[in-house]
């Protein structure tokens, strides 16, 4: 596999007179080589060592790479769609494959927060471009915290989370599952059928197994609740669970309260953790406190999880890549809720049976333990890229501080969230209209950037050939693609899909 | 008393096992909680220095632990090529679309600095590159890669090297060996010992070399030196992988720091590079740089891109935008490059200047030791061959804060410190020529 070299294919010298002086150096440095008492076998072991060697000028050297037999990795189902979209020269093309958002006129879009923050950055001359902590800007961590967990959340309040700074939410993700690989005692997490599809490439390379739990139904377009609760019922005791916080990607079908009140009562009592990918707080309900109930909810209990919260979408940062990773640990003081007396004794894994101060103690314990988990997480961090990206999350902090912009980004998400739900409306509107064959209420249903119409792949295949319809194999749309102009076009593709392929 | 009576009853019922004990309240979340066990990391050597330095009130004290560059008033500073560039830029939409072809033109503009501006193999398509995370991001998709096809493969590393090169190999699971490099007792290259290494490593191994200003030891292979290095290479098959994370603060000439990397393709090797803009563009927080690899075809090198490619795509999914458009914009604009061109070589520079000034005080003051390797050592380090003892006294005693292996950062050192710097050093060492003739042997 390795490529031999002989030194007769060794080229590179543009005069004779430098290869004489090569020649010279690599002679001496033969005899150097085989003088030793070294086992080891040359490539020019075929050669009376006592020959000269010389370097022909003419030949080309072209040893193998020793990568020659690398074969090529393959295209990220998700963006070569819109690989495919540019190369295709149709004037009606819809490209509704990444999940970035577009204005009505079809265009990508810098916030108006954004470019405010980003000019008081610009106007800063004080402002340097140091090295951030390995963990990131503190004021971003903690703005960000707050955001997800709420201003008044008492984990906070009581120290009991650990927030660092990534890369948008892949490299939260990526850094929660390293973590977790190793230093969690159940090294598999489960995550749901369908999901993302970068999520078991992420957790994988992380070094954790990946099991699935039934999410989607595909005969009603809704949750398999059931199957849910069964197949998290059936996980090992400890297991890690990827829960989307809101806005389900690909299917944006959510669970309800109540199903999420279920999900929680059964996780706790099996001992799950919860890891939550938050990607589109805001994003889909408009309100970014309704998109963080979920996530609340479990903090609320007392009991631990991790967060990976992504800016990519609800501050329109994709190319950025501001993120962060929460990691909340447990409430040792207890709210009364069980177990006080065991709890009490056995909190302490190293067993300090004498000690006397408990309260103190757990309080201290629990800081303690927050700060033994960044240390950790820094030790992740550091030999994968140093330190966080300064750009974004600077933007962020400066956006999430300032009262002002803060409420003028809480307008402006909730302009994008309502185009998006305008547009679910448009295109059932524009199926019914035509009379389209099924039942399309899930268009209207599910929430969030994206709709799992329930189109198979040749169906979709047929609207990109016959339609120039761009989106993934799984019939996933972003409804962040459309606009009132080009409803029409996707619906006349999405009727003739459904009356001519089956 | 009461306690133990109560868990001894406890662990009979629980029919004497421990781990079943503890595993039946660790599973729940009200008991235990999932971190008891995790111990607190060891903080890194180097940004340990500076969260050490920030926590100390002392009006004299000298930060020269991490390598980041300060003017001579000992500020941090952003070039003007930089400010150009980010007005250019400010209010700029830059689509999804715009930053793919961004990436492909700093990839180029990169390339071309670190291999030359007219090198064959850049045309020739056979450059598998792709922006990184700095030099740090650069050197982990390597070796991501490396592990991927060859996992038994070890990377050598020269001894010593910068601290988290054994962290991010050893994160990707690649085995690591060391070859000797620097030399202790003459604080230069040990480059009999260095050729003794790499013609004992089976044939075809992975070394990591640092084509300028090595980190820590700014000790450098001259042009001829690097030749031989070059042919032994060849002869043993050797793939060399290059960090380059201080191109243009050896020399303040890039072409001439990027000199080992010349000699390396002129004779026909293939190669590895990671580059990095966090110094020579003073771009430190925005982590851009350049991993290439250099393929035997163009159609290698498209398949080599598309794994690191995959390998980014499940660590990070991209790197961000800015720094690349800052760097992109600086880079493919003729006057701006120029600026940072001379930029380079004022910062290079300066560093000189502080290097002989150091030497100069330190010799004025009558200390009995050779510092003669303040000013033959290249770059923004200075090995100075101070002991963790000496290093210690240094922080405890004058506040002079560098890393334990006497690594001194010299663009700490200005024009209103070196003074005190040079006394805090000979205060440590004028008893001590013991300690400081003793091998240094750094992890």
């Amino acid at each position: 596999m390795r490529p031999q070299l002989t030194l007769t294919e060794a080229h590179g010298f543009a005069s004779p007179c430098a290869s004489s002086a090569s020649d010279r150096r690599l002679n001496a440095l033969v005899r150097h080589l085989v003088d030793a008492s070294s086992s080891k076998s040359l490539a020019m072991d075929s050669q009376n060592p006592s020959d000269t060697i010389s370097a022909s000028p003419t030949s080309g050297f072209h040893a193998d790479s020793v990568f020659a037999h690398v074969v090529r990795a393959p295209e990220d189902p998700i963006l070569g769609v819109t690989v495919a979209y540019n190369k295709d020269p149709s004037p009606v093309k819809l490209n509704l494959g990444v999940g970035a958002y577009r204005t009505e006129e079809g265009k990508p879009v810098v916030l108006n927060v954004v470019r405010q923050a980003e000019q008081q950055l610009v106007n800063d001359r004080s402002r340097v471009k140091e090295y951030l902590p390995i963990v990131g800007l503190a004021e971003f961590n903690k703005l960000s915290a707050k955001l997800i967990l709420g201003a008044d959340s008492p984990a906070i309040q009581e120290n009991r989370v650990t927030t660092v700074q990534c890369l948008s939410g892949t490299g939260s993700l990526r850094v929660g599952g390293e973590f977790l690989a190793r230093h969690y005692h159940q090294r598999t997490i489960y995550i749901p059928l369908p999901t993302w599809g970068n999520h078991p490439k992420v957790f994988t390379l992380a070094g954790l197994s990946v099991n699935t739990y039934r999410y989607y139904d595909p005969t009603t377009r809704g949750m398999n609740f059931q199957g849910l609760l069964e197949d998290l019922g059936s996980a090992p005791s400890g297991a890690i669970v990827l829960l989307h916080a809101c806005a389900h990607n690909p299917t944006g079908v959510d669970p309800t309260i109540q199903q999420w009140e279920q999900i929680r009562q059964l996780m706790r009592s099996k001992g799950l953790l919860p890891f939550f990918d938050s990607a589109y707080q805001g994003f889909a309900s408009g309100s970014l406190d309704a998109d963080a109930q979920s996530v609340r909810m479990f903090a609320a209990d007392g009991g631990e999880c991790l967060i990976a919260q992504s800016y990519a979408k609800n501050m329109g940062l994709y190319g950025e890549r501001v993120g962060a990773l929460s990691i909340m640990v447990l409430d040792n003081v207890g709210k009364g809720k069980g177990g006080g007396w065991l709890k009490d004794q056995f909190f302490d894994s190293h067993s300090h049976m004498e000690c006397c101060c408990l309260v103190t103690i757990k309080v201290c314990k629990t800081a303690d333990v927050a700060s033994r988990v960044e240390s950790q997480l820094k030790l992740v961090i550091r030999p994968m890229y140093s330190n966080p990206p300064i750009h974004g999350a600077s933007i962020v902090a400066t956006i999430l501080k300032d009262r002002n912009l803060y409420d003028e980004w809480t307008i402006e998400l909730k302009a994008m969230a309502d185009r998006i739900i305008s547009m679910r409306q448009k295109l059932f509107d524009a199926l019914h209209v035509r009379g389209t064959p099924g039942d399309w209420s899930h268009i209207v249903k599910q929430i969030g950037m994206f709709t799992f119409t329930g189109l198979n792949s040749e169906q979709v295949a047929f609207m990109t050939r016959e339609y120039h319809v761009y989106m993934t194999s799984d019939g996933r749309i972003s409804m962040a693609g459309l606009s009132s102009r080009t409803v029409p076009h996707l619906a006349d593709a999405i009727y003739a899909a459904v009356t001519r392929v089956v | 008393m009461q306690r133990r009576i109560v868990i001894n009853i406890m662990w009979r019922f629980m029919g004497g096992s421990f781990t079943r004990l503890t595993r039946c309240f660790s599973t729940s979340p009200r008991a235990v909680g999932w971190w008891e066990n995790a111990s607190p990391a060891a903080k890194d050597p180097i940004t340990g220095v500076t969260e050490a330095f920030l926590a100390d009130t002392n009006p004299h004290k000298i930060n020269l632990g991490v390598g980041a560059y300060r003017d001579d008033e000992g500020k941090p500073i952003v070039l003007q090529c930089v400010r150009n560039a980010e007005a250019k830029i400010a209010g700029c939409e830059f689509l999804e679309a715009n930053a793919t072809e961004m990436a492909s033109s700093l990839v180029e503009e990169s390339v071309k600095l670190a291999y030359g501006e007219h090198a064959r193999v850049l045309k020739e398509g056979r450059l598998a590159g792709l922006q990184a995370l700095s030099g740090t991001g650069a050197c982990r998709l390597f070796a991501e890669l490396q592990r991927r096809f060859y996992p038994e493969l070890p990377i050598y590393l020269p001894r010593p090297t910068w601290s988290n090169h054994h962290n991010v190999w050893r994160d990707a699971q690649v085995p690591q060996r060391t070859f000797q490099y620097y030399h202790p007792v003459s604080k230069g290259l040990n480059f009999a010992a260095l050729v003794d290494d790499v013609k004992n490593a089976p044939d075809g191994s992975v070394f990591l070399l640092h084509p300028c200003a090595h980190n820590p030891t700014g000790v450098d292979p001259t042009e001829e030196q690097w030749r031989d290095i070059s042919y032994l290479f060849k002869v043993k098959n050797h793939f060399p992988f290059f960090d380059m994370a201080y191109q243009g603060f050896a020399s303040g000439d890039l072409d001439m720091d990027a000199q080992a990397i010349r000699i390396f393709l002129e004779d026909g090797h293939l190669i590895g590079c990671a580059q990095s803009f966090a110094k020579n563009m003073g771009l430190y927080g925005h982590r851009v740089g350049c991993v290439s690899v250099l393929c035997a075809d163009a159609k290698q090198a498209v398949v080599v891109k598309s794994q690191m490619q995959q390998i980014a795509r499940a660590m990070y999914g991209s790197p961000p935008v800015h720094g690349l458009l800052l760097v992109s914009t600086i880079l493919s604009d003729p006057q701006t490059k120029s600026l940072w061109v001379k930029e380079v070589k004022v910062m290079a520079n300066r560093i000189k200047r502080m290097r002989t000034a150091l030497r100069e005080n330190l010799e004025k003051l009558g200390s009995p030791l050779n510092w003669e390797h303040i000013t033959n050592q290249v770059g923004m380090f200075c090995f100075s061959g101070l002991t963790p003892d000496h290093v210690d006294r240094l922080a405890r005693e004058f506040h002079v804060y560098m890393t334990r292996d006497g690594r001194i950062s010299m663009a700490g050192v200005t024009t209103s410190n070196v003074s005190y710097l040079a006394d805090a050093i000979h205060e440590v060492t004028k008893h001590d020529e013991e300690a400081l003739n003793i091998c240094y042997t750094s992890h």
